[in-house]
């Protein structure tokens, strides 16, 4: 599904190295989780990944399904199936969340040659996805993100993504911010996605989405490199001893 | 003090050829009044306080420039709503192109029939407020218009309006140089809606006097046209009562030169004023000044100001904007926000907020910014399949938002955001 290889990434604006031979593929319907102290790279990744300015790639490569996205538009990329969860939802006033959804959703279609859905049709689907996620209308009528807590920003994320129905889901520290019922309703709408043919990489600090999250495979990524691979008990290893034991072992 | 010789000649200058409209009755003596208002002040130059940011000489200038039309398929705007339309040509009453000047609520009538009626309630307001309004700034165009005006409407309001009064003008003549005045007045408790849309002419001015008696209620919602070239001055001076409310929304489209001015004074407690402005304009040849003036003489009323502009490719906008609390009119509720969406390194915002304070309980805020478009929305909205065009008009019209609100019909403001997704997604 996702295939990167010594992906290398610089800022732009000053000259630092933040990715330094990055190394990770995804099979379809595989859950990745990639974990790591702060100013590991982490979101570095997934910015890189969806098409972020300011960054630039020195080395390496990252594609999805064989397609080069690093050659891409931030919208050629989501049209081609790729989703980022963000960690920071942006707030929009003044564009309702329901005009903006279908506009996300008919630029996609629009993009691979479909046909846009119907107003009714698109109404049908939403009102059906929200409401497994506890989103009410009057959430949906109010401009994106403007005035929502935390966990409603993220359930929001997680509304798009059913909308979107990307192939490859990126959850940038989709926890942060979360309490515990808002953890297990974020979990609960990601785990409704999960199929054979959609892949999910799952950026955390935390073990306790990965509770609710089960990942097949746990990357620990450390200083721009992914420094350890292995299954969930890694994720418990990080919650029990922190990182330094990892990082002293592959050192 | 004697007027810079400057002013003197301008003045001069453009009032050597004109003939001043001569009616029967009460209307000779309004213009002789406005003409020497006019002379005691002079017409503006770029020199004068207020038009620092706005040159007046092609308003000011004896020959209107000409102003190419403007033509497109579009539907006109406001077509299937439910009004009384009431059509300008180049500045000139078009009766058969009008509908019957008639509506439940309303009396309509031409300027020049209640100017020559010896009793008239126009009497008491044509002028009246724009003469008022010349004070502590001077609006020497709006006096000018007052003196010369030769054509327009004045409505009487007397219950709830059945349906709104369309202005329509149409620009047909490209040396049109168009001078009209209309007048309404809202009885107590009366409800009423105005619409405006069109340019009028290659160069016109468009004076509009507003009385809100205590109770009543008064909606203006105008669209400005996009051809282009032209050159416009316009004036709305409104008297608002006790527990009445006034509230105008103009959007303009494009032109080389639009100063609208808003004067409007709250005489009566618990009142309610909101003007606001919504301008898009394309190119180094775009100039737009919206100049408000507010004026707080009661207790307990509430005044916003709400104008945003959207310019690109070098376009001017100007703001000029002030609230006057007077002494006692206390538990007032002013609140201005003047701001620009700039969409490149060449446009210009140019902003003069000021609040003037004589009570000490009231609560006033104002704010005046410039920015360019969110870079981290517009990674949000690509992010999520919509294209940077598309992103950026969304993110445009999210800016806009705040005045778009102010228009309290919503299907008028639904068919305002409508032309403005079309004018955006025509420049792009």
């Amino acid at each position: 599904m996702l295939e990167i290889k010594g992906l290398e990434v610089k800022l732009e604006e000053e000259d630092k190295q933040i990715l330094k031979g990055v190394d990770l593929s995804i099979e379809p319907g595989k859950v990745h989780a990639i974990m790591g102290p702060n100013g590991s790279g982490k979101s570095t990744l997934s910015y890189v990944l969806s098409g972020k300015d300011g960054y630039e790639v020195t080395a390496g490569s990252a594609a999805l399904e064989g397609a080069d996205l690093l050659d891409m538009e931030p919208e050629e990329r989501a049209a081609a199936g790729l989703f980022l969860a963000f960690q920071y939802p942006v707030e929009i006033p003044g564009v309702g969340n329901m005009t903006f959804l279908r506009t996300a959703v008919n630029a996609q279609r629009k993009e691979r040659g479909e046909e846009e859905l119907s107003a009714a049709d698109f109404l049908k689907e939403v009102r059906a996805k929200a409401k497994s996620l506890k989103i009410d209308a009057e959430m949906l009528k109010r401009p994106v993100n403007v005035g929502f807590s935390g966990g409603e920003k993220k359930r929001n994320e997680i509304l798009q993504m059913a909308m979107l129905e990307p192939k490859m889901c990126i959850l940038d520290e989709t926890d942060s911010g979360l309490d515990v019922d808002a953890m297990k309703l974020v979990s609960e709408g990601v785990n409704a996605l999960r199929s054979e043919g959609r892949s999910f990489l799952v950026i955390t600090h935390y073990q306790r989405l990965l509770d609710h999250i089960k990942p097949d495979i746990v990357h620990i990524m450390a200083d721009g490199r992914i420094v350890k691979s292995g299954g969930p008990e890694l994720a418990l290893e990080v919650e029990n001893n922190g990182y330094a034991d990892i990082l002293a072992e592959v050192a | 003090m004697a007027l810079a010789q400057l002013k003197i000649d301008t003045t001069e200058a453009r009032l050597a050829d004109v003939e001043v409209p001569q009616g029967a009755a009460w209307g000779n003596a309004a213009r002789a009044d406005a003409m020497a208002r006019l002379r005691q002040m002079g017409l503006p130059t770029k020199r004068d306080e207020y038009w620092k940011y706005t040159d007046p000489t092609s308003l000011t200038a004896v020959a209107a420039p000409e102003a190419a039309l403007f033509h497109n398929d579009e539907v006109p705007l406001f077509n299937a709503v439910d009004r009384v339309k009431i059509v300008f040509v180049d500045g000139v009453f078009d009766a058969d192109a009008s509908d019957d000047l008639t509506a439940e609520g309303v009396e309509i009538e031409r300027l020049a029939d209640a100017m020559d009626t010896d009793i008239h309630w126009a009497k008491d307001l044509y002028g009246v407020l724009e003469a008022r309004g010349q004070k502590p700034v001077e609006r020497p165009l709006a006096a000018l218009n007052t003196a010369l005006a030769t054509d327009g409407v004045v409505i009487r309001v007397t219950g709830k309006a059945s349906k709104p009064v369309n202005f329509v003008y149409l620009h047909k003549n490209t040396a049109s140089d168009a001078v009209l005045h209309n007048l309404v007045k809202v009885e107590a408790g009366a409800e009423f809606t105005l619409l405006e849309t069109g340019p009028a002419a290659a160069r016109f001015s468009k004076q509009l006097e507003v009385e809100v008696a205590e109770g009543g209620t008064f909606h203006h919602v105008r669209s400005q046209g996009r051809d282009h070239e032209r050159r416009a001055v316009t004036h709305c001076f409104a008297r608002i009562a006790s527990n009445s409310t006034f509230k105008s929304f103009t959007l303009t489209f494009n032109g080389v030169l639009t100063r609208n001015e808003c004067v409007l004074e709250i005489v009566g407690d618990e009142a309610t004023a909101h003007v606001a402005g919504v301008c898009v304009g394309d190119g180094t040849d775009f100039h737009h000044d919206d100049t408000v003036f507010i004026t707080h003489d009661a207790v307990n009323c509430e005044s916003r100001q709400v104008f945003k502009k959207v310019l690109r490719n070098g376009a001017t906008g100007v703001f000029q904007g002030k609230i006057l609390v007077k002494e006692g009119a206390q538990k007032t509720d002013g609140y201005q926000i003047s701001q620009s969406l700039l969409l490149d390194d060449d446009s210009v915002f140019l902003a003069k907020p000021e609040l003037e304070i004589y009570a000490d309980d009231v609560a006033c805020s104002h704010g005046s910014t410039s920015g360019a478009i969110d870079e981290t929305a517009l990674f949000y909205l690509r992010s999520r399949g919509v294209s940077h065009d598309d992103a950026r008009n969304l993110l445009t019209l999210s800016f806009l938002a705040e005045a778009l609100e102010e228009i309290a019909d919503e299907g008028l403001a639904e068919e305002l955001r409508d032309r403005l997704e079309g004018w955006l997604s025509r420049h792009r």
